[in-house]
């Protein structure tokens, strides 16, 4: 059976594909960000997870207004990155799994969630920067060492799936992943947040204090965020800081406690807030090795 | 009940300095959004650089619309019914980043903008 080894949760900001490109990693207004990720690069090639399931927002690359779906699933061999527009480089392809995709979409309509599925999508830098950042010594035209599922949430278009939605598709998705037959190690990523506002005279909006208390409360506590409407998340967050979503889906998909590994805060990038979490998740109970048989 | 009615009320209070993108604003938008959406795309691109206008006129924007990209306004694009997403890449095309964006928005110096940036993380 599959087994989920983990949550990481990270920001995304199309600068930092920019920062990659132009090799900014040490220059010191880049340098308390990247230096976040040597310690889940490290459990990553520890772990060795075979898939990740990636919870993130479309930015208007593959989806637009005319057809804008709430949650969809990405069923196909390859997602590419392509231009988004704003002078980022393409990051190139990354590999599907399309039976195991097709058991997520399953397992979640049995479930009483209906995602619209996907057997072509493109994914823009909330899907492949964090990949970057995470396996940054995969080369374009490489084999990736994780194949990909991944999963988009709206929060372009308003009403948005609220935080208590987002953190049931989670669950739902975790069931999905501990039911698949096949034996895998597979990691859940959520990317986006933490506070900011691009958008109208508040834009620059930040609050570390609220950042923080979500960290804080996604390592032991992941319900007491869905408590918030989006409206509340969008005062206490920012515009754009209700991508949070992203992390309560993807700590929802680890059923039972978590060891918290690593995190890292930092602001600002760009206009964002910018954090890290690894989470990994602990053996149930029944499966922990028997010390007195 | 009360307590629903109450949620429900204050999920529909208006935040000072944000405009909820909803159903009213993105078809409100639809037609500018739909233009920014193109801009995907690098030929669309200098297609617009090239003949603003005309770029403009072949994707029906409102003369509000027109205006607010004419003048680079980007509180008017919101009023207007963009979203920033796509406005973001129209943004780039005339040189301006989500932190330019931020400054005129605020009516800040860039400078300044970057500074309260800063300053939030302290």
């Amino acid at each position: 059976m599959a087994e989920v080894v983990g949550c990481i949760c990270t920001s995304h900001v199309p600068a930092i594909g920019g920062a990659i490109a132009k090799g900014l990693q040490q220059d010191p207004y880049w340098k308390p960000f990247f230096d976040g990720f040597p310690p889940v690069r490290d459990w990553l090639s520890k772990v060795k997870p075979d898939v990740a399931v990636v919870f993130y927002n479309d930015h208007g690359l593959n989806f637009f207004l005319n057809n804008l779906p709430t949650f969809a699933v990405g069923a196909a061999n390859e997602y590419r990155n392509e231009d988004e527009g704003w002078g980022i480089p393409s990051l190139g392809t990354f590999p599907g799994d399309t039976d195991f995709s097709w058991h997520v979409i399953q397992s979640l309509v049995n479930d009483s969630f209906d995602p619209a599925m996907c057997q072509e999508m493109l994914v823009d830098h909330a899907f492949s920067l964090p990949l970057k950042l995470l396996w940054p010594n995969v080369a374009s035209g490489d084999t990736w060492p994780v194949k990909t599922v991944p999963i988009c949430i709206n929060t372009v278009q308003h009403p948005m799936p609220s935080a208590k939605r987002c953190y049931e598709l989670g669950a739902a998705v975790g069931r999905a992943l501990e039911s698949y037959r096949k034996d895998l190690k597979v990691v859940v990523i959520g990317t986006g947040g933490l506070s900011h506002q691009l958008d109208g005279r508040r834009a620059g909006f930040i609050n570390k204090e609220f950042d923080l208390m979500c960290m804080e409360k996604l390592v032991n506590d992941p319900q007491a965020l869905t408590r918030y409407s989006t409206n509340e998340l969008i005062e206490l967050t920012g515009t754009q800081g209700v991508e949070l979503v992203m992390w309560i889906a993807a700590r929802a998909a680890l059923p039972g406690r978590v060891n918290k590994l690593h995190s890292n805060y930092h602001i600002p990038i760009s206009n964002t807030a910018a954090g890290l979490l690894l989470l990994e998740n602990q053996p149930k109970a029944h499966e922990l090795p028997r010390r007195f048989g | 009940m009360a307590q629903s009615l109450q949620a429900q009320t204050s999920d529909t209070q208006p935040i000072a300095g944000t405009t909820i993108f909803d159903g009213e604003q993105a078809a409100k938008g639809y037609a500018l959004n739909r233009m920014c959406y193109s801009f995907n795309n690098a030929a669309n691109r200098q297609a617009f650089l090239a003949d603003e206008a005309a770029y403009c006129a072949k994707f029906s924007l409102t003369s509000e619309q027109r205006d607010a990209v004419k003048r680079r306004d980007v509180l008017a694009m919101i009023a207007a019914g963009g979203n920033i997403y796509y406005l973001a890449k129209l943004a780039g095309i005339v040189g301006l980043d989500v932190q330019d964006v931020g400054a005129q928005q605020t009516g800040m110096s860039l400078a300044d903008f970057k500074a309260k940036l800063i300053k939030a993380g302290q």
